[in-house]
């Protein structure tokens, strides 16, 4: 599959020495949603900003749907729409106007059924002819999402769609992205709640540090990395982990009635069956047996971690 | 070139300056008022003319280029400064727009405002004073002139502020001395010989100069001076965009 957007050993230094990004290569595919995943300072917001051609890059190159962003950066930038982190409008301007200014900017003629379309999918059609300055939080971050849809891009980025947002409206957020993604659009969106990439991704790249840690698709990289735990609950406290089983990576909580032991689900034998067959041999009586797979944000606090 | 883009600027900046009517149109025509009725009528009577001028009329086309220069600097500086102070620039910068584009948009909404100004104020001394105008056409030219080439001023100070009060500085300390020391309500031939040499040094005489004299056919410096001072203006103004342009000055990062 072509990338829509290609990022090549892309490297900024801003002034002041500050090195955002380093040697960054990503490719974004037709359709996808990707969650770039990262600490605050990790160079997300450089990245869509370089893209986006708001930020000039120190070194590499960036391609939008084919086209160069610095040598054909109108017809790269007419396929991209950006919501930023940071709310901004002009508090005394009407919604409808503040849209439409957003559309005509990115040359397309007006079209006002199809800034309809939108505002009545954003639920903000009732809203159309309030100043900017009237609307709630969440209302205004509505307003950011349809000024970068108001010309019809093929590809939207949002940055950190859900700071400083409610569960409701956040939950609101993801919906209009998957709606989004069925009309064919391609969208990323920086986070740093796991829970975010998680619930909507397709991939998730890992950014720490100004460098791209890793790129891949959610579900492998909850499989390949993740780690599962099998909790047994015990009828009878333990002391200790009785000698027989001191060979499994076991542990042992709540004062000696939770037994964890942790396994690899890629690996050939998990080692369950033995487990439990020891576990009886040794006259432990089990109350219940629950497994966990570790989350995003367990794997990403490991990534962060060990290279940081 | 993306023409939707400059229209789009244009209209909303216009927009702006409709919204906020009292502030645009009617504080300058009020403040021309006051002048008339202070150096026209009050002290203006106790004056018989200048250079066979009635005081009252002889005022005007100072009174306009204060007007014009000060709301065409004012208003292209705040157009580009509010989205910077807003963070709404980003806008601007991702979109498929070339800094020309951009230029384009705001100043030419600037100098229209200025424009628009400019003739009200005209409309309005008219009915104070009776007003000759020996070259309408000069006139139009000098004010057009004008109002394109302080917005263009006023659109670097915006790119250059980095706050409200670096915003008002220029427009302050330095546009308002130069205009009223520069012959607005004053023949430059009126002063001491001394004074005389030193006013040359100040730019706006030549621009308030020559518009006076397509009002009144009679002039501080010639006409060809000040039309050249107005080009030479200009060019400044567009060399220091061009340099914005090509550096990123104060806009990219």
């Amino acid at each position: 599959m072509i990338p829509i957007v290609s990022v090549k050993n892309v490297s900024k230094t801003y002034q002041g020495g500050f090195e955002a990004l380093k040697d960054v290569s990503l490719d974004i595919l037709d359709g996808e949603i990707l969650a770039l995943l990262g600490p605050n300072g990790a160079g997300k917001t450089t990245l869509i900003s370089a893209i986006c051609g708001i930020v000039e890059t120190s070194a590499g190159s960036i391609s939008v749907g084919g086209h160069d962003t610095v040598a054909n950066f109108r017809e790269a930038r007419r396929l991209i729409g950006l919501v930023p982190q940071e709310i901004a409008l002009e508090p005394f301007e009407k919604v409808i106007n503040t849209v439409r200014f957003s559309r005509g900017l990115f040359g397309k003629p007006k079209d006002d059924a199809y800034l309809e379309k939108i505002l009545r999918q954003l639920s903000l059609w009732d809203k159309r002819d309030a100043r900017t300055r009237e609307l709630s939080g969440g209302m205004k971050r509505r307003v950011l999402i349809a000024k970068a849809l108001a010309h019809e891009p093929r590809i939207l980025f949002l940055d950190e769609p859900s700071a400083g947002v409610d569960v409701e409206l956040r939950k609101d957020m993801w919906e209009i992205v998957r709606g989004l993604q069925k009309d064919g659009v391609t969208i990323i969106l920086t986070t740093h709640y796991i829970e975010e990439a998680e619930a909507i991704a397709d991939r998730v790249g890992v950014i720490n540090g100004g460098e791209i840690l890793l790129v891949r698709d959610k579900h492998e990289l909850m499989t390949q990395m993740g780690q599962k735990e099998l909790r047994i609950e015990l009828q009878q406290p333990l002391a200790a982990i009785p000698k027989s089983l001191e060979s499994y990576a076991l542990s042992l909580e709540q004062g000696g009635t939770l037994l964890i032991y942790t396994y690899d689900t890629g690996a050939e034998r998990t080692g369950i069956t033995t487990l439990l067959g020891d576990m009886a041999k040794a006259g432990i009586a089990l109350r219940d047996v629950v497994t966990r797979q570790s989350s995003l944000e367990e794997i990403f606090v490991g990534l962060v971690g060990e290279t940081a | 070139m993306n023409l939707q883009a400059v229209k789009a600027i244009y209209i909303y900046e216009m927009t702006r300056f409709f919204r906020t009517l009292m502030q645009s149109f009617i504080s300058p025509v009020i403040s021309t008022c006051l002048y008339f009725v202070v150096f026209g009528a009050a002290i203006g009577s106790r004056i018989d003319s200048v250079e066979g001028i009635s005081y009252g009329a002889f005022i005007v086309p100072g009174l306009i280029m204060l007007s014009v220069m000060t709301q065409a600097t004012a208003n292209a500086s705040f157009g580009i400064y509010f989205p910077k102070f807003l963070g709404t620039i980003y806008e601007l910068f991702s979109a498929p727009v070339s800094f020309f584009e951009i230029v384009l948009g705001y100043v030419g909404a600037a100098a229209t405002k200025s424009f628009f100004i400019g003739i009200i104020i005209l409309i309005t001394a008219n009915l104070f004073v009776e007003l000759p105008i020996a070259h309408p056409i000069a006139m139009m030219a000098f004010l057009v002139m004008t109002c394109v080439s302080f917005s263009l001023l006023g659109f670097i100070i915006g790119i250059w502020a980095q706050n409200f009060e670096q915003l008002q500085l220029i427009p302050l300390l330095v546009i308002t001395p130069l205009v009223f020391l520069g012959g607005s309500f004053y023949s430059i031939s009126m002063l001491p010989p001394v004074w005389q040499t030193i006013t040359m040094f100040n730019p706006v005489v030549y621009l308030i100069s020559g518009f006076r004299w397509a009002f009144f056919d009679t002039a501080d410096v010639p006409i060809v001076v000040s039309l050249l001072a107005i080009t030479v203006f200009t060019g400044i103004c567009l060399l220091v965009i061009g340099w914005i342009f090509k550096t990123g000055y104060r806009i990219k990062s």
